[in-house]
């Protein structure tokens, strides 16, 4: 059984695929491979293709034991089998490398000080009720008789004409913003407000209260935010 | 050989539905097509009126879907075209009286005979559309250049694609060129802009279609009638063929734009 793997450098990393046979020999001659190779390889992600063996959860987790106090990242599983797939996604680990061009991949989530929004890729029609305990984003029109309610904020990539209630629990922080800015009625927290007679094209803006008045101010580039 | 089952639906009662189903139907036969139209609108029947076969009703839609006659017997064959047929709806029942898996088995006993089976159906948003919709493999709403049909325009074709019978087709019913052309009427860019959906007709605001629709002989049979020409392109768009929309002046000439330019001021 002398060597049959394989590594390569892809972009992420290593990309290490492992000969045939079943998970026990392929482990032990994966270690064997690493420990001689430790100085050269020191450090590295790894992505390991496991080919048809089929590892359980604990194998798994046996590995990436082993391989972090190694001094090794594994970052990604590659399995013909559907079980080991299950099992690396519950690690957390990526099943598929990205095709060589594509976009990266997005590993997990870093949490900055944001919060999360229900993002709605389509345009609401009149009967339309959105409610949403939350942010929500609309990419698309707003049309008549159509209604969004959020907790929190409402951003509308496209026009914004039927009813919206931004901070609908009582939040007067909360905002609207649109590309064209046009509801049939907008309210903030409790206060009310309906748009006047348009003058020229429409512009992006956003609304906010301020003293208890809604105010929609033209979106500025320039000027200072909020 | 199957046939395309076609819904023509609004939201709003009174924009055309049943004048748009019964000259579509008429374009489509006259063309060559066998068709049959079919009134979904049980209690409030209107279609046989229009089409001017009403005094030949002897079974309907709810006798089919009772069992009380056989499909071909409740089928009426217009004497002026022969490849149009109507299934007249009861007028003594209601919207209740069938459902939409009925509709769809209906269609589906059609398929094999005709090429084209249009359903008119009733206003509203209820169990009468959803009888109507149910069979289509298409739909067209119908609208008016005004604000309330067009809002439930805008409704219907939410609901349609949450029926996945989507996207709905639009037709643009009514239009007054000369209010158009003086910017008193919404204009078929501005419906355009906020529905979305693909058009396939615009028919002018024709007193011809009064006139027919009394007289029970559908417009499109009128070879110099406008709206006659508006329904018969339709047919044409429906058939799959490319052809270029109806000009209202909407765009005009320099003279035109020009007074458009200044009349706003001046109000």
């Amino acid at each position: 059984m002398s060597s049959k793997i394989q590594i390569k450098g892809i972009r992420d990393g290593l990309l290490i695929t492992l000969g045939d046979g079943t998970w026990e020999e392929q482990h032990q001659e994966l270690i064997t491979q690493l420990r001689s190779q430790a100085g050269f390889l020191q450090g590295a992600r790894l992505a390991i293709d496991v080919g048809g063996s089929i590892l359980k959860a604990a194998d798994l987790g046996q590995l990436t034991r082993e391989l972090s106090e190694a001094g090794f990242t594994l970052f990604a599983l590659i399995s013909e089998s559907p079980t080991t797939e299950r099992s690396a996604q519950s690690f957390g680990l990526a099943t598929r490398l990205p095709k060589p061009g594509a976009a990266r991949t997005v590993a997990g989530s870093t949490e900055p000080d944001g919060e999360p929004a229900l993002l709605v890729s389509r345009t609401l029609r009149s009967g339309y009720n959105l409610q949403y305990q939350g942010h929500v984003v609309v990419i698309g029109d707003v049309n008549p008789g159509a209604q969004v309610i959020a907790r929190g904020d409402v951003i509308v990539w496209g026009k914004l004409r039927g009813m919206v209630h931004a901070g609908a629990e009582g939040d007067e922080g909360a905002i609207v913003c649109a590309l064209d800015l046009s509801p049939t009625q907008l309210r903030i927290a409790s206060a009310i407000a309906v748009t006047p007679k348009r003058r020229g094209k429409p512009q992006p803006e956003m609304a906010r209260l301020v003293k208890g008045q809604v105010v929609a101010e033209v979106w500025d580039p320039k000027r200072e935010r909020l | 050989m199957t046939g395309k089952a076609i819904t023509v639906t609004s939201g709003k009662g009174g924009v055309g539905k049943t004048t748009v189903t019964a000259n579509l139907g008429a374009a489509l036969a006259n063309f060559g097509h066998k068709v049959v139209c079919i009134d979904a609108d049980i209690g409030l029947r209107n279609l046989d009126v229009v089409l001017g076969l009403e005094n030949r009703i002897v079974y309907d839609l709810v006798d089919i879907v009772e069992g009380r006659c056989r499909l071909r017997q409740a089928m009426i064959r217009d004497k002026r075209l022969p490849e149009l047929f109507l299934i007249p709806a009861a007028q003594t029942r209601d919207k209740s009286a069938i459902s939409p898996s009925d509709m769809v088995t209906l269609a589906d006993d059609l398929r094999a005979e005709f090429d084209y089976i249009l359903f008119d159906s009733p206003a509203g948003i209820e169990r009468g559309f959803r009888n109507a919709v149910a069979p289509a493999d298409m739909v067209l709403v119908v609208t008016n250049p005004e604000v309330s049909a067009v809002r439930d325009a805008d409704r219907i074709i939410g609901l349609v694609e949450a029926e996945e019978k989507g996207p709905a087709r639009l037709v643009i019913n009514r239009i007054k060129p000369e209010m158009v052309r003086r910017g008193d009427m919404l204009g078929v860019d501005d419906i355009l802009e906020l529905l979305a959906v693909q058009l396939v007709g615009l028919v002018p605001d024709d007193e011809n279609v009064l006139l027919s629709t009394n007289r029970g002989l559908p417009v499109v049979l009128d070879g110099k009638s406008k709206a006659g020409l508006a329904f018969r392109n339709i047919a044409r768009r429906v058939m799959g063929e490319e052809v270029p929309f109806m000009h209202f002046d909407e765009t005009g000439g320099f003279l035109n734009r020009i007074t458009r330019l200044i009349r706003p001021g001046g109000n």
